[in-house]
């Protein structure tokens, strides 16, 4: 093997760095995302091929099998997860970024060197940087097993919300800080393990506790504030390390998700403060908004609803959750194909919100071949919808409730919302008249031009299929 | 149990109450269905077609009166009609049990069971059911064809080799189901289409068919009664609208007015004087002529001629598409008759309790039950709570903005402190990461909403950069950092693998 020298990692760093913000550069469209992603394979290969090769000096075969056998599981996993999963997979990918930062962060803490390495002040900050790697990857890995939880549905969708959870939670963070400074000081005279020790138990305390707090449908919110949190802890640990690859890559993906929080926050139109301190929907008194007699709906049987659409030139598909759960999308998709091959200009309109995770909504449709040019955002199509005749919303409602737009005191008061109620009809499937996720009754369902088709999206789907 | 369909016998009227088609789907609820023979001649269903329906074909009335469990009828029975029937049978049709109370008394003497079409209570439950609306849509479209005949121009406005066409003015006056069918009819032919209702929520409705409301400069009044309907209007209301009638009725060439409020005569909105303002060869078409016409010169079932203005006044205009409205009343008759037999055995069941049954059956088991009491919800959503005051923005502008200067104020100066303590080689690597927060921030935002997932699952691999660091500490002396390092690379090398492979899955199924 060739000798590498420092000079050489760094040029391989700034490759990488520069091959991972192509990669996310080219998730800007659909043509350029594939080769957006082989960037991305070309930046890690070099990274690790420069490290091993510069830093590793033993224990090969140990990382040989680690690397073959997390690489398969990796590989195996993606290839069997279901793509209603993948926000559970997501989730759970996480929380291997934020243990991996608390084993590294460990592993470092112990290395003898470190006292005879750093001095003074720079000792102070490096301790500084091993508390924080430690208590973000802490904070992102019990989050994460938690959200995997709730999103797999081992632990129910329900906000937890302990009596005085904000005062714990302040507590928790004083905690952290008073055994930060305790660490500091003890690790300069060569301890401190102890603090560290109990800190990461509070941090997991704290990750755990702040996603029990948090409802089924903020998921879309939590599981982007993980993705950020693990690029932060992966941001921490090269700080700790002094590796700049470590601290751009992190910074980019820390980014990345605080955006995409910023986004799902927006289209509900509430705080990130508010969606991360939890409990929504359960608090805020909105049982007073659902209890108005709200009048009549009028069921529709799936046979007219066939009707409804052969007959009708444009329609509009508005997927949510209750899509993803009952496994409609194919059938979603065939009901696409056959009104489209009889002329029917059939869209979709993707509230970004709808599911449990940014862009879920799209990718189930990508993977029922649904073309991704009829799947429109939000913002894209809601002018049209005075020009739709029929929209089919299936399995969603907080983002098609007008009284978003109508009451703006509400508990949904400003959420931007599909204003599928301008069009000429709107068929509503659901299963009962069950409240949305925020509690809110949905005016929708008593409007003049709405009908209500009851039972399993997809059975009462085939049964539409049927009828076309 | 059998159900009968006997031939109008009103004169004129061409409609029946059943289409061979609708009786095909009513067998399939298990029911018999006889039909008279020549029932659906006027309306162009011979009787062949009902009998490869499956239909028996009577030969006389008679049999199908004493024969049938259920009696399907269009126009109410005349009183020797309504003398054959006896107690234990259904008869569903149009009664108007306000405006007939001695067939009304009738029925209710001979024990029937009969259910008034037209009493179907306007609730969205019962939309399929209601015939009135059926008809109402068939008359307003009727009523443009009509206008047509007798207007001596185009609807449509063209520019030919021969010089320009102007397009026609129509004015219709009441914006219900009537009208609003007449508005998509004459829109669809071309011409501008003026419309007026009492009723401003309808404001919306004609304006998305693309026609001008014209809007009443008037304070507060809500004309919208009860059930949809619309109600008398004050004296000062009246004499604007009239204003505006008289200024339209020189402009427009042609009218059709379908002004009606239940059980009062029709109000007369368009008078004599206006009529003679109108241009020669203007047509009139009143819907309300029944109701003794919205216009003044209007006469029943008559078309006159008024100084050069023709005035029709047909009050059968369903009965004049009677194809297209036997198949749609024969369609309400059906849901209804669907209702009735929940179990689909051919075996109706008059629940009393339910809203549509009750407030349809005018009588039964030779009891009166008509008027039904008032229906318990109505479709209209509560009225709106007054607009709450706004709020004053200012304050929240100034908050707005400075929240964001006292917060950059602030970081500024914990970025100054942390520079003054900070070694030069945290500063470096500080550097690099605010800026590489400012890079993620504009590459970012430019990522499509719909590669939202992809976009985590990748920087989830790349966050996996974090292996680097436990490749550094695998080949350390100390054996507990070795083996935390290679379990680290273990589950880094999952996520890091499995991550690319799931984008790169996702990524394969986005396909135009």
């Amino acid at each position: 093997m060739f000798e590498v020298n420092e000079g050489i990692i760094q040029v391989s760093y700034i490759i990488a760095t520069i091959l991972f913000i192509l990669a996310l550069g080219g998730l800007s469209n659909q043509e350029t995302a594939r080769r957006g992603n082989w960037y991305g394979i070309a930046g890690m290969a070099i990274a690790l091929v420069a490290t091993i090769a510069g830093d590793v000096t033993q224990a090969y075969p140990y990382l040989i099998v680690a690397l073959l056998v997390g690489g398969t599981v990796g590989i195996i996993a993606a290839r069997r997860v279901q793509m209603t999963q993948m926000p559970e997979l997501v989730a759970i990918l996480h929380s291997l970024v934020g243990l991996a930062a608390v084993a590294v962060g460990f592993a470092n803490f112990m290395d003898p060197d470190r006292l005879t390495h750093y001095l003074g002040v720079e000792l102070t900050i490096h301790d500084i940087e091993t508390y924080l790697g430690i208590l973000i990857g802490a904070v992102t890995f019990s989050g994460s097993v938690i959200a995997f939880g709730k999103l797999s549905g081992r632990i129910g969708g329900k906000p937890l919300t302990l009596p005085a959870r904000h005062w714990l939670n302040l507590a928790l963070l004083l905690a952290v800080i008073w055994f930060g400074y305790e660490f500091v000081v003890q690790s300069a005279a060569g301890g401190g393990i102890e603090p560290l020790i109990i800190m990461t138990v509070v941090s997991l305390l704290f990750g755990i506790h702040m996603v029990m707090a948090i409802g089924g449908a903020d998921m879309p919110v939590v599981v982007s504030m993980l993705n950020s949190y693990s690029g932060w802890a992966a941001s921490a640990t090269g700080f700790m390390l002094g590796n700049d690859l470590l601290i751009v890559t992190g910074a980019l993906v820390g980014s990345s998700g605080a955006i995409l929080s910023y986004i799902m926050c927006r289209a509900m139109n509430r705080k990130f403060l508010a969606v991360i301190a939890g409990g929504f929907g359960t608090s805020e008194g909105t049982a007073a908004a659902g209890g108005e007699d709200q009048g009549e709906v009028a069921p529709i049987d799936p046979e007219e609803t066939a009707g409804l659409l052969t007959s009708a030139r444009e329609v509009m598909i508005i997927p949510g959750y209750g899509m993803a759960v009952a496994q409609a999308q194919h059938i979603v998709h065939e009901i696409t194909q056959t009104l489209r091959d009889k002329g029917v200009n059939v869209r979709f309109g993707i509230h970004p919100v709808a599911g449990r995770m940014p862009g879920h909504m799209n990718v189930l449709l990508a993977e029922a071949k649904v073309p991704y040019d009829i799947v429109f955002e939000m913002d894209e199509i809601n002018d049209d919808f005075p020009n739709v005749d029929v929209s089919i919303i299936i399995g969603a409602n907080d983002i098609v409730n007008p009284s978003a737009l109508t009451d703006p005191d509400g508990p949904i008061g400003g959420m931007p919302v599909l204003e599928c109620w301008k069009g000429t009809t709107s068929i509503v499937l659901k299963r009962s008249m069950a409240t949305g996720y925020a509690g809110v009754q949905n005016p929708l369902f008593f409007l003049d031009n709405t009908r209500m088709l009851f039972g399993d999206a997809k059975d009462t789907l085939d049964e539409v299929f049927k009828g076309l | 149990m059998k159900i009968g369909v006997p031939r109008e016998i009103y004169a004129g009227e061409k409609r029946v109450a059943t289409t061979p088609e609708v009786a095909a789907q009513l067998m399939k609820l298990g029911f018999e269905v006889a039909v008279e023979s020549n029932a659906g001649a006027a309306a162009s269903y011979p009787d062949a077609l009902y009998q490869e329906a499956g239909c028996n074909i009577a030969a006389t009335a008679d049999e199908i009166w004493s024969d049938s469990d259920i009696v399907l009828k269009v126009r109410g029975p005349e009183s020797e009609e309504a003398a054959k029937l006896k107690s234990g049978q259904t008869l569903i049709s149009f009664l108007y049990p306000a405006q007939n109370p001695e067939l009304l008394q009738q029925l209710t003497e001979r024990g029937v069971t009969a259910m008034a079409m037209d009493s179907v209570p306007r609730i969205s439950r019962a939309q399929k059911v209601d015939a009135l609306s059926s008809m109402a849509n068939i008359a307003g479209y009727r009523a443009v064809v009509e206008a047509a005949q007798h207007f001596g121009r185009f609807f449509t406005g063209q520019i030919t080799a021969a010089g320009k066409v102007p397009p026609a003015k129509v004015l219709i006056i009441g914006a219900g189901v009537a009208g609003l069918a007449a508005i998509g009819a004459a829109k669809s032919m071309g011409a501008i289409v003026r419309s007026f209702d009492t009723r401003p929520e309808v404001k919306e409705q004609i304006e998305s068919m693309d026609a001008e409301f014209l809007m009443l400069d008037f304070e507060d009044e809500d004309g919208s009664g009860e059930g949809g309907y619309a109600k008398v209007m004050s004296d000062e209301f009246i004499k604007a609208e009239m204003e505006l009638f008289a200024e339209q009725a020189r402009d427009v060439d042609i009218i059709i007015t379908t002004a009606l409020i239940p059980g009062k005569p029709a109000p007369v909105l368009i008078t004599t004087e206006m009529v003679e303002s109108m241009k020669d060869g203007s047509v009139i078409v009143d819907l309300a002529a029944e109701q003794g016409g919205n216009c003044e010169l209007t006469q029943p079932e008559k078309v006159i001629d008024h100084n050069g203005v023709t005035i029709i006044g047909y009050t059968d205009m369903p009965s004049r598409l009677a194809a297209q409205s036997s198949q749609l009343y024969a369609t309400n008759l059906r849901h209804l008759l669907t209702d009735l037999t929940p179990e689909k055995d051919g075996q109706i069941n008059v629940d009393m309790e339910d809203e549509v049954f009750r407030g349809a059956t005018v009588c039964i088991n030779g009891e009166t039950t008509w008027p039904p009491p008032a229906p318990k919800l109505s479709a209209a959503p509560p009225k709106k709570a007054p607009e709450p005051a706004p709020v004053a923005p200012v304050v929240e502008k100034k908050r707005s903005f400075m929240g964001p200067a006292i917060g950059m104020v602030v970081a500024g100066l914990a970025l100054l402190g942390l520079g003054a303590v900070a070694p030069a080689s945290f500063m470096a690597h500080f550097t690099v990461f605010v800026l590489a927060c400012f890079v993620g921030y504009m590459v970012i935002w430019n990522v499509t909403a719909a590669l939202h997932t992809p976009l985590m699952s990748v920087t989830n691999a790349i966050s996996s950069i974090i292996i680097i660091g436990a490749l550094i500490q695998i080949s350390s002396e100390n054996e507990v950092i070795k083996w935390i390092a290679i379990g680290t690379v273990l589950i880094t090398s999952v996520n890091i693998f499995g991550g690319f492979a799931v984008t790169r899955r996702m990524l394969e199924m986005f396909r135009k």
